[in-house]
């Protein structure tokens, strides 16, 4: 078997003392990990077959880490960010696996339960700001009804609370913006307030689920600015859940990368970026223009992600996959170490 | 690209304004004025054969508009379209000028009719220009036109929603070739497409580019695709250009202070773990345009004249294909160092 990357030999070298190891192996973390998910699997019954949206991925989450969940449309990764915070829509249901934040399980919580558990200590923060607010109520309103639906704090204390995130997410004149409603404000700052709406009970966990993708450039610069000071500031973790690999480059501390339901390849950061060590990862990588590159023909992955009723046998990315041999077309990897990554493909083993 | 005598399309002073007044009884009853949106104001530029122009801008900066000005959906509310040579903004439609020119839209599932085969979608402007008579003439040519892009002739049968996004970008590049024009007007063409998708049909814009000598107008908000496919790149800002330079220019050696901040903003893969330089303030409303330079509450080297005086577009000392409107520029204030650090 060979690669046709340089870095082979140091692959193989490494692939030769680890044995394959289920998903579980990504958990080996130091610091005691504040959201677990393990082996989740989220299903969504039809007529006449079940799709499986997310297929046995599992991954961890520290406090005060950015973990950045990547994939093209479809991949299962804003269905896995619902199933954490509990808002998969009926008849989808999480058919397997369990979600623990710190030592409680929270994917079999009623949904009372969930609801507290979500606001309290898990925020969100999804990509259309307008949708994500009511358009009836003023920004103040919405800010001091989510305050103390979690907080016991008196109306004058919410209000000096929602004044104060409104300062904190950045939002200039927060006494004026108070009393606004969300279509006096623009795009970003809307999004300013549903960041503030997230914060306002100081959860552990936010996700975030393309928070960026409806703002421009030079908006979206700030927003992720905003998010990274608030990790670093509060020691909230942050699922960012984005199809822009040059948001996660910026922003995450490390990424999984998925494909068709599964988690293919999760590592550092820079590691997963400037070493993939799964051909999907390396195909996507190097199908995106960037500024700093030359502007050579951009390598393209051909053919499409398989729809969920069409999932391929053994490795989903196999017919698009350049090294596909035999094991590829029987057998599915499992996530097994890859130097400092962990990546689901049997490249990487003899 | 080497530009030639004559530009392919030109632009020369164009402006299209529209009236977003509130109603007649309303102006009256609570004495609201009059309100005019500056869509585009005094936009000049060309295009020349073979070449790829770029055009780069945040949401509400008029990039659309010009594109929709340049195919004749909207009428200029000043100055001239020329296309080779001929004006087009004041005569009706020209069948001859409408076949050379042809649109390729953001959303590859609104701009294909569902109730249509992809043969059909594809021949119709063929069809209405009367290209070709006999049906057999017609579905040669459909067939001949989808393989170009990559898909097989025997999926002229087929609908668009058994398509991916992808595909059906590619249908729609096929119907604007249809017609085998010279240029073609791509306003966000791979902004709906995943970032894999997107690099096959940058690919095969490419590829089509050079086997058939078609010039693009390329519109996108995605300021590593248009480095990626543009020979020069225009930036506008609140319906004017305010930089339009070759593309290795522009990105190696930005002058205008908005072109420097647009570019430090994008994430970049290779910036992992780099700080960056904040980016203050938002686009202005576009009904309230601030005076003088549109630019100059967010431009840290505003000053006086920046605030009074609209800069017009000028050629940078020492180099001929550069063009800025920036009074900090011409005037030399602006550090030539001060990008380098980004």
């Amino acid at each position: 078997m060979t690669l046709p990357i340089p870095e082979v030999d140091r692959l193989q070298q490494r692939s030769d003392r680890a044995a394959p190891i289920a998903g579980r192996a990504t958990l080996a973390n130091t610091v005691a990990p504040l959201l677990t998910v393990e082996e989740l699997r989220v299903e969504f019954p039809s007529r006449d077959v079940t799709l499986v949206a997310v297929d046995g991925v599992s991954f961890s989450i520290t406090p005060g880490e950015v973990l950045g969940v990547v994939g093209e449309s479809g991949a299962g990764k804003s269905v896995t960010g619902a199933a954490v915070i509990g808002l998969i829509d009926p008849p989808g249901r999480i058919a397997g696996g369990r979600i623990m934040l710190g030592d409680r399980r929270i994917d079999n919580l009623p949904p009372e339960a969930m609801r507290r558990v979500r606001g309290r200590e898990i925020g969100a923060v999804f990509q259309d700001p307008l949708t994500s607010l009511n358009p009836l109520y003023t920004v103040g309103r919405q800010l001091i009804e989510t305050i103390t639906t979690h907080l016991d704090l008196s109306p004058r204390a919410a209000h000096k609370r929602a004044l104060e995130l409104l300062a904190e997410v950045g939002i200039p004149a927060p006494k004026r913006r108070i009393d606004q409603y969300p279509h006096q404000c623009s795009g970003g700052m809307r999004q300013r307030v549903v960041i503030a709406l997230a914060l306002a009970a100081s959860p552990k966990l936010i996700i975030a689920d393309e928070p960026t993708t409806a703002l421009d450039v030079s908006i979206q610069a700030q927003i992720i600015m905003l998010l990274k000071r608030l990790c670093r500031d509060h020691g909230t973790a942050v699922m960012l859940i984005t199809h822009d690999m040059g948001v996660i480059a910026e922003t995450a501390d490390r990424v999984a990368v998925m494909y068709a339901g599964r988690i293919v390849e999760i590592g550092p950061v820079s590691d997963v970026i400037h070493r993939p060590a799964h051909p999907y990862t390396r195909g996507l990588m190097g199908s995106i223009p960037s500024i700093a590159a030359d502007r050579e023909s951009l390598a393209q992955i051909d053919g499409t992600m398989p729809r969920l009723n069409a999932i391929p046998p053994g490795c989903a990315f196999h017919p698009r996959c350049p090294h596909v041999f035999d094991r590829c077309r029987r057998e599915r990897p499992e996530l097994m170490p890859v130097g400092p990554t962990f990546a689901a493909c049997w490249l990487h083993v003899h | 690209m080497p530009t030639s005598a004559q530009p392919l399309v030109e632009l020369e002073n164009v402006a299209r304004y529209f009236d977003v007044s509130p109603p007649w009884l309303n102006r009256i009853l609570e004495r609201q004025r009059r309100q005019v949106l500056k869509a585009v104001d005094g936009v000049s530029f060309s295009v020349a054969k073979g070449e790829t122009l770029g055009l780069v801008g945040e949401s509400g900066c008029g990039k659309s508009t010009v594109a929709r000005l340049i195919v004749g959906l909207y009428r200029p509310t000043r100055g001239e379209i020329r296309f080779a040579g001929r004006r087009i903004d004041a005569a009706g439609p020209d069948p001859a000028v409408r076949r050379a020119m042809q649109m390729i839209f953001q959303d590859p599932y609104a701009s294909l009719n569902p109730r249509w085969r992809v043969a059909d979608i594809v021949a119709e402007p063929i069809r209405a220009h009367g290209l070709a008579r006999s049906s057999r003439d017609i579905n040669a040519r459909v067939g001949s036109l989808l393989e170009q892009v990559g898909l097989a002739s025997a999926d002229g049968a087929k609908y668009p929603h058994q398509f991916s996004g992808g595909q059906r970008q590619r249908i729609s590049i096929a119907r604007a070739l249809a017609t085998q024009p010279a240029f073609l007007i791509c306003d966000e063409p791979t902004s709906a497409l995943d970032v894999s998708v997107q690099a096959q049909v940058l690919n095969l814009m490419r590829r089509l580019q050079r086997e058939l000598g078609l010039s693009y107008l390329f519109i996108s908000h995605n300021l590593a695709v248009v480095h990626h496919v543009a020979d020069r790149v225009g930036v506008m800002y609140l319906g004017r250009i305010v930089e339009l330079a070759p593309v290795n220019v522009l990105f190696t050696s930005p002058q205008h202070p908005y072109t420097r901040m647009l570019l430090a903003a994008v994430p970049d893969l290779t910036r992992t773990g780099m700080p960056r330089t904040a980016v203050a303030g938002e686009v202005p409303n576009p009904l309230d345009p601030p005076k003088g330079c549109a630019f100059h509450p967010r431009c840290p080297y505003a000053d006086e004249r920046c605030r009074r005086e609209v800069p017009r577009l000028k050629h940078v000392a020492g180099d001929a294909d550069v063009t800025v409107a920036c009074h900090a520029v011409e005037e030399g204030r602006l550090a030539q160092e001060a990008f380098t650090a980004a």
